[in-house]
């Protein structure tokens, strides 16, 4: 496979309600990751396209074409990818794949999402038909609700007392804060407290409305393009060096693993192995903290921690960006917020700005980052890995 | 080729207080909920059982936020049994109020009954979930 870069990206602000549509907000993303990349819409060959609920949120399925035209990309192919939470980053995958195959040389690659247009009751519905519809629906189960089960198990399997692992899962609330504050696209900018996080009302227990990432409107976008044309089109390519992708079935069929999400280990394993490097070697990683737990979870399958350790990166402070272990630099899921079909692109374009060195100003740039990780899950196990690195091998 | 155990056949069971599971002639394994092949060895030599319906809870959650429809269940509480047999299923739990739960529930052994879900606008109609009580 030859070499692959993102070359330009482009991001709306994360927001409730917005007045925009979901092409417009792609369109806005979409048309500043053209500019930026120093390309015309006639430039772009195909649209990889993240979205999972524009059919209920705004009546408008088939998005992908009709995106295509909003920016100009006249009669290429528009695909639309939905992997639940994980769309966009599917969409940027396969998007590097047919690059690096050499059937395209530059494809726009995002994804967006009006979630807070269903409302809570119905968005509540649609995040849980992610879940398995006909077997464990039935019970009622939510996506606060599974990640809350995985909470109980986590305590359990690795015998961590459940108010010793709350304080924890509070101080990863509250860091996601600390950075979305600092995050001008983040959609809330505000710090919390632990005490907050603990006094909030219980979604599921033992997962209380702050340790939940919230429903968010927001689209991102890159451009991906062989390494050939990346070099003419910007000094800073950043390459796309291990991508990753595996799947799992319901909750329940995956007993043999759980809490850990083994389709996760499985996607990382083959990004890793094909950026040649080493969970050590990972300067800045964004992951799927759509649940404070989520983070624990997701650190340890990534190879930072060993399984039932995370808690120490959050507690000793190693995950902020003067540690040794950056997560989440952008406010995450969490805080900077969860358009679903979108956030991978986000993911993706946050870290691209840490790997050029452009965030010193929001007082969240990692010094001297070279690798990053971006790590998104989908429903109860879609994976998706991405190794991004400011360096050609 | 078709499925041994369809859904609306293992609910039809499930309504009539039998769980059933699909047992695995190559490897002995037991698969429920039903899948079209064996969840440990993907064969599809599968004969239908009937389970005891006992397990063990291995966790739980009591949910107060629901989908659009199902504000009226709430609180309620959600679990995953490891069934006798081995497969873990999910399910509700009643006997215990779930504003009390407590992570103490984990390791207690259940049985499973059921109860009907009606279904909604988007579920293709009604489901069946089993019910779980304490039997120690």
């Amino acid at each position: 496979m030859r070499r692959v870069c993102v070359v330009g990206g482009g991001h709306t602000k994360f927001c409730f309600n917005t007045p925009k549509s979901g092409i417009e907000l792609f369109s806005e993303a979409a048309t500043e990751a053209i500019n930026l990349s120093n390309l015309k819409p006639k430039d772009i060959q195909a649209l990889y396209m993240g979205n999972v609920f524009g059919d209920i949120e705004e009546g408008q399925s088939t998005i992908q074409i009709y995106a295509a035209n909003d920016i100009g990309c006249f009669n290429i192919p528009a695909s639309r990818f939905e992997g639940a939470c994980a769309s966009a980053t599917i969409a940027i995958r396969d998007a590097a794949a047919w690059v690096g195959g050499g059937y395209f040389d530059i494809v726009l690659a995002g994804g967006t999402e009006r979630c807070t247009a269903m409302g809570t009751p119905l968005a509540t519905r649609f995040f849980a038909a992610c879940s398995d519809g006909r077997y464990e629906f039935p019970s009622g189960i939510t996506f606060p609700s599974v990640f809350a089960m995985l909470t109980h198990l986590y305590s359990k399997t690795y015998n961590i007392p459940l108010p010793k692992l709350k304080e924890t899962l509070a101080g990863v609330s509250v860091q996601s804060h600390f950075y979305g504050a600092r995050n001008p696209l983040a959609q809330f900018q505000k710090e919390i407290t632990k005490e907050q996080v603990l006094g909030g009302a219980f979604v599921s227990t033992p997962l209380q409305l702050l340790d939940c990432c919230p429903f968010t409107d927001g689209a991102a976008a890159v451009v991906i393009c062989s390494e050939e044309v990346a070099k003419k089109l910007t000094p800073k390519p950043i390459y796309i060096a291990g991508f990753g992708q595996a799947s799992s079935g319901k909750m329940s069929a995956q007993s043999k693993y759980l809490p850990r999400l083994y389709a996760r280990e499985y996607s990382v394993k083959q990004a890793y192995s094909m950026a040649k490097i080493e969970p050590k070697d990972v300067d800045i990683c964004e992951l799927h903290d759509c649940f404070s737990t989520a983070s624990l979870i997701a650190a340890e399958s990534l190879g930072f921690a060993e399984f039932g350790k995370a808690s120490e990166l959050w507690d000793k402070g190693e995950t902020k960006h003067t540690g040794k272990r950056p997560i989440n630099m952008s406010g995450g899921l969490k805080s900077k917020g969860h358009p679903i079909g979108a956030t991978g692109a986000s993911q993706v374009h946050d870290v691209c700005k840490q790997l050029r060195g452009e965030l010193v100003e929001q007082g969240r740039q990692v010094d001297g980052a070279k690798v990053g990780l971006i790590d998104t899950l989908g429903g109860d196990g879609v994976i998706v890995s991405l190794v991004l690195k400011n360096f050609a091998d | 080729m078709e499925y041994k155990l369809t859904h609306r056949a293992y609910f039809a069971s499930l309504k009539k207080g039998k769980l059933l599971g699909l047992k695995c002639s190559d490897c002995g394994t037991v698969t429920c909920p039903p899948k079209m092949t064996c969840q440990e060895c993907t064969g599809t030599n599968l004969e239908i059982v009937e389970l005891k319906g006992t397990g063990v809870i291995k966790t739980f959650t009591a949910a107060y936020v629901t989908s659009l429809g199902r504000e009226n269940e709430a609180p309620y509480t959600i679990v995953l049994v490891e069934l006798d047999e081995g497969p873990w299923i999910m399910g509700n739990l009643v006997d215990i109020d779930p504003r009390k739960v407590t992570i103490d529930i984990i390791g207690r052994k259940v049985d499973a009954g059921f109860k009907t879900f009606a279904g909604d606008t988007y579920s293709n109609g009604d489901a069946v979930r089993p019910l779980f009580s304490f039997v120690d």
